[in-house]
């Protein structure tokens, strides 16, 4: 962390010697990557409105989470949005209801029970920080906890890529090659809602999922190889996330939402660029 | 051995018992809801069975645990826009490696090697969406030939290509069960195209219903009834494809098989 701050201290730039600046960045550059490559993925499986859902589930987690009195409630928001993602993927399988049907019915349960729980005495707008997100409030203990999920969500989309990509292109040609299906499935929403819920209080629940979505969709119009659309991905989140950032900071606006909007630039511009 | 499948309590396969050889290639037609696709889906483990599969060496009667099986979709539904190439899918399907750090140079040859069977060597660097009907079919097969499988399911492997291509893909499997000895079951709807190269015609409804060579099959009183056509003397006279759905009503659980 000192020599981040140090490496910061030598730009000659104003915004780079303040403290919350370089804890933002840095935080930008751990979860931009991540959203990316695992966005990636949301795109290829088609489960943009999955992990939509997952985001906005996120507001009951820490509903129950403030009513069971935690100080923080990071925990109860990865916990009932692991669990969610796993209902979600259960229903799926067992249930005739096609799938986005089932991911409105459980974002609307989980929605609204959100609602109720959180408005209760009329102490919503405590909690409409989340809505939006304050990336530059992020303490360096909470970077750390980003680093460990980031080095988390890395190993096991390494060591298991090759498998939920096979399960998220043909549920059938995987299994014929000895992919647990329903597995990877799982693991992989889990996953996802792993990292929507520890990046919620940074980015808001109202945009987590076009940062998600939006690299992974610029990089299509531009690739045709995996392993190209997974290196342009991060680059268009590492940029939009900088630019987005610094963007923020001059016009001093919301960052997520600024970051979001960079974003959009670079997939319209990709437009252009079709292969 | 009264190999079945029950989905939903309903039956969809009952009594089978069916022996595949080597080097065999069988064609397994039947009406939709015959239960075709979920023989398959049983053999592949996805959905349980009563009974059992025994796969057995000829010569020694000794039996092999688990053997390989090389699965061609029926269509490959995928997002054509994805940027995958068929280098990725081999990847991803014959390697742990995560996909994107690349591919060793002998599974690299392995991919080729099993492209080149199928006459399909140029397209290992093109991407899945730009491949015509004929081509990815032709490169689902070669993946299911590495690595070499001891039985090959194919399920319905031409729906969606044109005649020429469908003639093409029959005479290249047919000798792919030669060069390599490989024990084929091909799930088909066209009876005439099959007919000239298949070994054997299993006609299934939920059980056997006749098994033997296809100009014997073709014959038999329960095709014509089933699929409501008529045949001169014991060669199928019919070219174009059959309807889709047979003249009998479909049996039950249809939404789970073929």
């Amino acid at each position: 962390m000192n020599a981040w701050r140090d490496l910061m201290s030598l730009l000659p730039l104003t915004w780079a010697h303040y403290e919350f600046m370089q804890n933002a960045l840095l935080a930008v550059l751990l979860i931009a990557p991540l959203f990316a490559a695992l966005g990636c993925m949301v795109v290829n499986s088609r489960m943009a409105f999955f992990s939509e859902a997952i985001g906005h589930a996120a507001l009951t987690g820490l509903a129950i989470g403030a009513l069971a009195g935690l100080a923080d409630p990071t925990l109860a928001v990865v916990g009932f949005s692991v669990l969610l993602a796993l209902a979600i993927a259960l229903l799926r399988r067992c249930s005739a209801t096609s799938t986005d049907t089932v991911i409105g019915l459980v974002m609307a349960f989980a929605v609204a029970l959100g609602v109720v729980l959180l408005s209760r005495g009329g102490g919503f707008n405590r909690y409409t920080a989340y809505l939006i997100g304050d990336l530059l409030t992020i303490t360096p203990a909470e970077i750390a906890r980003l680093a460990l999920v980031a080095a988390l969500v890395a190993a096991v989309g390494t060591w298991f890529f090759n498998r939920i990509f096979l399960a998220v292109l043909n549920p059938a040609l995987a299994r014929s090659r000895g992919v647990n299906v329903w597995a990877m499935e799982a693991l992989f929403s889990a996953v996802v809602a792993l990292v929507v819920a520890v990046s919620l209080s940074w980015v808001g629940l109202l945009v987590i999922n076009s940062l998600l979505i939006l690299p992974a969709a610029t990089a299509r119009n531009l690739t045709r190889r995996t392993s190209s659309y997974l290196l342009v991905a991060m680059a268009v989140s590492l940029a939009a996330g900088v630019i987005g950032l610094l963007a923020s900071y001059a016009w001093a606006t919301a960052t997520g939402a600024t970051i979001v909007l960079v974003a959009m630039g670079g997939f319209l511009l990709s437009l252009f660029f079709r292969r | 051995m009264n190999f079945g499948v029950k989905l939903g309590g309903v039956a969809v396969l009952e009594d089978l018992e069916l022996h595949v050889h080597c080097g065999e290639l069988s064609a397994l037609i039947g009406p939709n809801g015959a239960g075709k696709t979920t023989l398959f889906r049983a053999l592949l483990g996805e959905v349980p069975h009563t009974g059992q599969v025994r796969f057995v060496h000829a010569d020694t009667e000794q039996r092999f645990e688990s053997p390989r099986i090389g699965y061609v979709p029926q269509q490959l539904e995928f997002d054509r826009t994805a940027p995958i190439s068929v280098r990725d899918l081999f990847a991803a399907a014959t390697t742990r490696r995560p996909l994107w750090s690349g591919l060793n140079q002998r599974r690299r040859q392995a991919a080729r090697d099993a492209l080149a069977l199928v006459g399909a060597q140029d397209l290992f660097e093109r991407s899945l969406g730009q491949l015509s009907g004929g081509e990815l079919q032709r490169v689902l097969l070669a993946l299911a030939l590495d690595p070499q499988p001891d039985l090959l399911l194919l399920d319905e492997p031409v729906s969606g290509v044109d005649q020429g291509g469908m003639e093409l893909f029959y005479r290249m499997v047919s000798q792919l069960r030669r060069q390599l000895d490989l024990s084929i079951l091909l799930i088909t709807h066209d009876l005439a195209a099959i007919a000239r190269v298949a070994d054997r015609m299993i006609f299934l409804n939920r059980r056997v219903l006749a098994d033997g060579p296809p100009a014997d099959v073709l014959a038999s009183p329960l095709i014509r009834q089933v699929f409501g056509l008529e045949f001169t003397g014991r060669e199928p006279s019919f070219v174009q494809r059959l309807p889709e759905h047979g003249a009998c009503p479909p049996a039950p659980g249809r939404e789970a098989a073929s």
